[in-house]
């Protein structure tokens, strides 16, 4: 819940009294409130967190965070769908992992080992 | 599930952690306070890469910081009631739908006719009252530092847009009152803590250098990645080697020492400072934030006047120990018998970002390790 991704600004528009910015998250696009952050530009990098620019950050530290956070998982929890979350839900047991990024249906008795089992 | 040697910074990883190994002399234990970085050591196995002999090791601590599992259970109870409610929309991140309440979750009380929605920010709730002006819209606001402009920003918008029907069920936590109250507490071990990066983007870092005078502990802002947290233990350690106890930015590309001003401004028209329950640690003084009276309407407790909320936790969960960094979540009794993430007894084995849900899903639970220096402390 608590992560903030970085995405890129594609477009800047005035809806009622908020700066929107249509930003891209490694090819997801997200309406993002770009109030906090009034000197970003279209093609900059923004830091965003539920829908809100928090900070600006360089292309190339954003890429490379893109790039980790993906493999880490979790993007999919972050930038999911309600239609997704509801999917993810249903197949959950109460307090499964929500983020998708591990395993809660393993054996307990099978991993006792600190190396997780492969997925 | 990729553990960090086989990322490609992973040589790069090595190095730091060889770096860490050569100049550690002592027993150190650094506490991260963020569920987020708890995650990510435990997933990219990386408190596994520090020293760990009989005399120079470094331990990490998971400290109290995951929203999911600080939050009361009462809090949950009325969260479920008022989604019971007809004529409520309850909009909710998506990853408190499997959080338990006494009796149920929301995913249940959507499936018992609730109108539960999954939102991906507070503005769309907004944005769903006023589509739905004959309905009560609600969005529940747990969360630390991070996610608090967000949540003002909702409420500030309903009321400069004049929207009636739009309320907050808030319940945010603060990070450096819980380091306060951790560095406090008779039992305490903690040599140094890890600040966590995102909260800091918000706040800066300009509260931690009293905390850091006042209990002679560094604190090292660092970031989610396996390399920003390498750095953050690199740096805290030698720190503690030298004697020093400063606050230090190791996640510079994305906090500065002010942090964002116009999010902290909007902070402090909306919110005011309050004492808050943490699940597991309970009332912390002046660690959360309420909407203040100003935006007092907007309040879903004061809108919706839930009683008779009687909770209780488990007898057996010690959630409490994991939170303080007293007990390791393999130390607990109860840990991967009584207590698994499919029956959970307590918040820290609910969230994903809880420390004892960490453990479980990578199997540390019964590592040799671990146990060994479980009989030692």
């Amino acid at each position: 819940m608590c992560l903030a991704i970085p995405g890129r600004v594609e477009e800047i528009l005035i809806e009622n009294d908020l700066r929107i910015g249509r930003v891209n998250f490694g090819g997801v696009l997200k309406r993002v409130c770009l109030d906090f952050v009034p000197e970003i530009k279209v093609g900059e990098y923004a830091v965003v967190h539920v829908g809100f620019a928090l900070s600006v950050i360089d292309a190339e530290s954003a890429e490379k965070t893109l790039e980790i956070f993906r493999q880490m998982g979790a993007l999919d929890e972050e930038l999911a769908t309600e239609e997704e979350a509801f999917v993810r839900a249903a197949d959950a047991p109460q307090s499964l992992c929500p983020d998708g990024g591990c395993s809660t249906e393993h054996n307990p008795a099978s991993s006792a080992t600190p190396q997780a089992p492969e997925k | 599930m990729k553990y960090l040697t086989e990322f490609r910074d992973g040589e790069i990883a090595q190095r730091m952690a060889r770096e860490i190994a050569s100049v550690t002399t002592r027993s150190w234990k650094i506490m991260e306070v963020c569920g987020g970085q708890t995650h990510s050591i435990i997933k990219n196995g990386i408190d596994q890469m520090l020293p760990a002999g009989p005399v120079a090791s470094v331990e990490m601590i998971h400290g109290p910081g995951c929203p999911v599992c600080v939050t009361p259970l009462e809090l949950i109870d009325k969260a479920l009631a008022i989604a019971a409610q007809p004529g409520v929309i309850f909009c909710s991140f998506g990853d408190m739908l499997r959080v338990p309440g006494t009796d149920a979750d929301l995913f249940q009380i959507k499936g018992r006719g609730g109108d539960v929605r999954v939102v991906y920010s507070p503005l769309d709730a907004v944005e769903l009252a006023q589509k739905n002006p004959d309905k009560q819209v609600v969005f529940f606001g747990v969360g630390f530092e991070t996610t608090a402009p967000a949540n003002a920003m909702s409420v500030h918008l309903a009321k400069r847009r004049g929207i009636k029907n739009f309320s907050l069920l808030v319940s945010h936590v603060l990070v450096p009152p819980a380091i306060s109250a951790i560095l406090s507490s008779p039992g305490n071990q903690i040599d140094g803590f890890l600040a966590a990066g995102h909260v800091c983007s918000v706040m800066g870092y300009w509260e931690y250098p009293p905390l850091a005078e006042k209990f002679k502990k560094p604190i090292v802002v660092t970031g989610f990645e396996p390399l920003d947290l390498l750095d953050g233990i690199r740096r805290t350690v030698l720190q503690l080697e030298q004697g020093r106890h400063e606050v230090e930015n190791a996640y510079e590309r994305m906090v500065t020492f002010d942090g964002n001003r116009p999010a902290q401004k909007l902070l402090s028209d909306v919110f005011e400072v309050c004492d808050r329950a943490w699940r597991g640690i309970g009332v912390i003084p002046m660690s959360g934030w309420r909407l203040n009276a100003e935006y007092r309407d907007f309040d879903a407790e004061h809108r919706f006047q839930i009683t008779g909320i009687h909770t209780e936790e488990s007898p057996l969960c010690q959630a409490g120990d994991v939170l303080r960094g007293v007990l390791k979540p393999a130390q607990c009794p109860a840990f991967g018998k009584e207590c698994t993430p499919r029956h959970p007894l307590g918040a820290t084995m609910v969230s994903s970002e809880g420390a004892c849900a960490a453990y479980y899903n990578y199997g540390r639970f019964i590592s040799a390790e671990e146990l060994s220096q479980a009989g030692r402390s």
